[in-house]
């Protein structure tokens, strides 16, 4: 199981908490608002992005899942 | 929404010895008020009856459009056939019969086309909505029509009565009039107008062709696309492959404004040579430092190669470029093209809805970088913050948008560079006061009312 | 069957249904304070931003955990005419029936936050905004209930610590404000106006009201019920 993160801007209010939760993938620009690192996740991180996805207050990130193999 | 008072809506046809069969969307039309129905059917004849077909064959239309290659002629080109195909596989019966909306709400403001087509052709776009709609099995269509452009509602409204009998059209048809912003004639934008919430754009998924306007699969086309699938049920694609090339065959409607003798909408084949446009409209007025192609979301091209351009896409990409929503908009020797950029690249950054971070505060940063080096305030790195926030706005907006005001503005600062170190050393040149590029007025926008006033 | 219960003095049960009270009202106000400083995206390295936000939403719940035992141990409680259905219905019960009935309604509020909270990720975001936005009306009402209901109003420490918290949610108020919420201007006032409004009613209404005599009487305690001595206090706040 892994899968992609993906963020939705217009529902994104740049609270950054996603950045905190997974530095790995998500950095802030200038303004607060997250870029986000569209590669597929490793297994390690899985965990870490499924936390981050369900921090944020406004449903922004999302995790998109993909079947192994896909 | 006005714009600059030197454009007008005569309509020429671009006469070459290969194109015999030009004019064709504008065969026949009129100097004043639109074609009725009699008129448009003696020019174009009848439309052509929809055959009955079992539920889940696909029309043989899409196949003819297929052959045609006809790419979508709202900007992004993306292929009619595919769009059509992927509305119609798109129903379960349960989620309802499809809806085709026709986007006429051509908010670029050196476009005209689209307006030019619903005052004067209504009939040829709405047969093509018509078609379209039998098509992809959609019962509704709805016509979205930018609400300043009174004279195109009024002729809309007017076909849709003249086709309102009995044997007429099996789709319901209304005109809904949409705000004239830039954005408002995005896809999603105006399916979220129609319904009932702003004309702003949308996440997506979910895809429109799947659930749209009232959650059924939408197919949203433009006005001219539709009218080209008009002429093709009517002809056949190997007639609308007779023009054109082979990777873009066909003729397509262009605006063309800037110092020609009659700027306007005219049509072309694909491949005909800028040079070859202009002549047509008569010819320049004023030197020419170079030519916007495809809108304010377009890209520039130096005078240096004007003159060996072919008006097609594959021949534009050499060059960075493409036609888009037909644009090319000529600026003149007396203009200063940092200036202008600095105005256009401030209206874009107006123009953004305001949903999504990156684009509301990046292009508003683009442009105030923008102006700083036009009035030679800039910070020593300028040009590196250019290209640093257009790197952290480029997809990362909801729409098109902070993409294309990128573009235009890496476009300009590739194009005009010498102009752009001049101005960063010495500031503000003589030429900085003209303010050629159309942009539109609004109520709200009092600079730029003041700044086109001047001009004009 | 009244008399023996009074005599044999005050259950365990009124101790905590008034100490729970008080301590849901204090992890109420904090929640709004963390909520505030959460929506104001304040954060320090130490203090990163998902910990402000999971530290409300803990703080949330811990208050209704308290709340609910606030809530049972009135109702368990023998000396009080208290049904578990004042809980939900105000205004509806024998026992200082207006001011328990505040209780019921900040209840009320409160649940709709908490479930809609937990239940977060089925409605559209706007809706759980407006309904969160409760809060703030939930938290005047319960400290009226308090005010009202409460038999240790007149305590020194437990009005420094009704000061202290309202103290706390008129800055939480102010600091939203101040940052331009709600955006509509005229809710803004109203905010402003009703925070001011508020504190200047506690202001008035105090003196002559629940640390005035015979409070218990004028509240609608039950006439069986009135001149027991542990409803009142001593001077040093002790209870007898």
């Amino acid at each position: 199981m892994s899968g992609r993160l993906r963020v939705n801007p217009i529902a994104c209010e740049a609270h950054g908490m996603c950045a905190e939760l997974l530095p790995e993938r998500i950095t802030l620009d200038e303004w607060g608002y997250p870029i986000v690192d569209g590669e597929r996740l490793t297994p390690e991180l899985i965990d870490h992005a499924r936390r981050a996805a369900r921090a944020c207050p406004t449903f922004a990130l999302l995790l998109e899942r993909e079947e192994e193999g896909a | 929404m006005s714009a600059s008072p030197s454009l007008t809506t005569e309509a020429w046809s671009l006469q070459t010895p290969m194109a015999a069969a030009l004019p064709r969307i504008l065969a026949g039309i009129p100097d004043h008020g639109a074609m009725d129905l009699d008129s448009h059917t003696a020019v174009h004849g009848p439309l052509p009856p929809d055959h009955k077909r079992r539920r889940r064959v696909e029309s043989p239309l899409i196949g003819r459009i297929e052959r045609a290659r006809l790419g979508g002629r709202g900007g992004a080109g993306f292929p009619t056939a595919t769009k059509l195909r992927a509305v119609w596989s798109a129903r379960p019966p349960a989620r309802g019969r499809a809806i085709v909306v026709v986007n006429a709400a051509e908010g670029e403001p050196a476009s005209l086309k689209d307006r030019t087509l619903c005052e004067s052709l209504p009939h040829l776009v709405l047969d093509g909505g018509e078609l379209a709609a039998q098509a992809v099995g959609a019962d509704e269509l709805i016509v979205c029509v930018c609400e300043s452009a009174s004279a195109s509602i009024r002729a809309i409204s007017a076909a849709i009565a003249e086709r309102d009998r009995p044997g007429g059209a099996r789709a319901r048809v209304r005109l809904v009039a949409v705000p004239s912003h830039y954005v408002a004639g995005q896809e999603s934008a105006l399916v979220n107008h129609l319904n009932g919430g702003p004309a702003k754009p949308t996440f997506t998924p979910p895809m429109i062709f799947e659930q749209g306007v009232r959650r059924r699969p939408t197919l949203v086309n433009n006005a001219e696309t539709l009218a080209h699938i008009a002429l093709i049920a009517r002809h056949g694609s190997d007639w609308f492959r007779q023009l054109g090339t082979p990777a873009q065959p066909g003729s397509a409607l262009i605006t063309l404004s800037g110092p020609v003798a009659h700027p306007g909408v005219y049509e072309i084949e694909h491949g005909a040579s800028l040079p070859s446009l202009i002549e047509a409209a008569g010819g320049t007025t004023a030197g020419v430092r170079g030519a916007l192609l495809g809108g304010y979301a377009g890209s520039w091209i130096g005078k240096e190669l004007m003159h060996g351009l072919a008006l097609s896409n594959e021949h534009l990409a050499a060059h960075g470029a493409s036609l888009g929503a037909g644009v090319v908009l000529l600026l003149s020797e007396d203009a200063c093209p940092v200036a202008e950029t600095a105005r256009v690249a401030r209206w874009l950054a107006s123009e953004s809805t305001g949903q999504c971070g990156p684009c509301v505060n990046g292009l508003d940063a683009l442009a105030h970088t923008v102006e700083e080096i036009a009035s030679g305030m800039a910070a020593s790195r300028a040009t590196q913050r250019i290209a640093r926030l257009s790197s952290l706005v480029r997809r990362r907006g909801a729409c098109g948008h902070p993409d294309g005001a990128v573009n235009f503005i890496l476009s300009a600062f590739e194009t005009f560079a010498p102009d752009f170190q001049d101005h960063a050393r010495h500031g503000r040149c003589e030429a900085c006061v003209s303010a050629e590029l159309p942009l539109p007025v609004r109520m709200r926008d009092t600079a730029a009312a003041h700044e086109l006033a001047r001009a004009s | 069957m009244n008399v023996l219960l009074a005599s044999a003095g005050p259950s365990a049960y009124w101790y905590l249904t008034r100490s729970t009270g008080a301590v849901a009202l204090v992890l109420l106000t904090f929640a709004i304070a963390l909520g505030v400083i959460d929506v104001r995206r304040l954060s320090s390295p130490r203090w990163p931003r998902f910990v402000v936000d999971s530290l409300h939403r803990n703080v949330s719940l811990l208050a209704m955990v308290f709340l609910v035992i606030h809530i049972l141990t009135s109702v368990l409680d023998s000396y009080a005419p208290i049904s578990l259905l004042d809980a939900f219905i105000p205004f509806a019960g024998s026992y200082r029936p207006f001011w328990l009935g505040l209780g019921a309604v900040a209840f009320d509020l409160l649940l709709a936050v908490t479930i809609t909270s937990l239940l977060r990720q089925r409605m559209g975001f706007q809706t759980w905004r407006a309904i969160h936005w409760l809060t703030y009306a939930s938290w005047p009402i319960a400290l009226l209930h308090g005010l009202g209901t409460g038999s240790d109003v007149k305590s020194a420490w437990l009005l420094a610590l009704s000061i202290a918290c309202i103290a706390i949610v008129i800055a939480a108020v102010l600091a939203r404000v101040i940052d331009g919420w709600p955006a509509n201007l005229r809710l803004r006032g109203a905010a402003l106006g009703g925070a001011a409004a508020f504190s200047l009613f506690l202001l008035l209404w105090l003196p002559g009201g629940p640390l005035g005599s015979e409070w218990a009487r004028r509240s609608g305690t039950p006439a069986s019920l009135l001149g027991h001595s542990h409803t009142t206090t001593t001077a040093d706040g002790s209870r007898r």
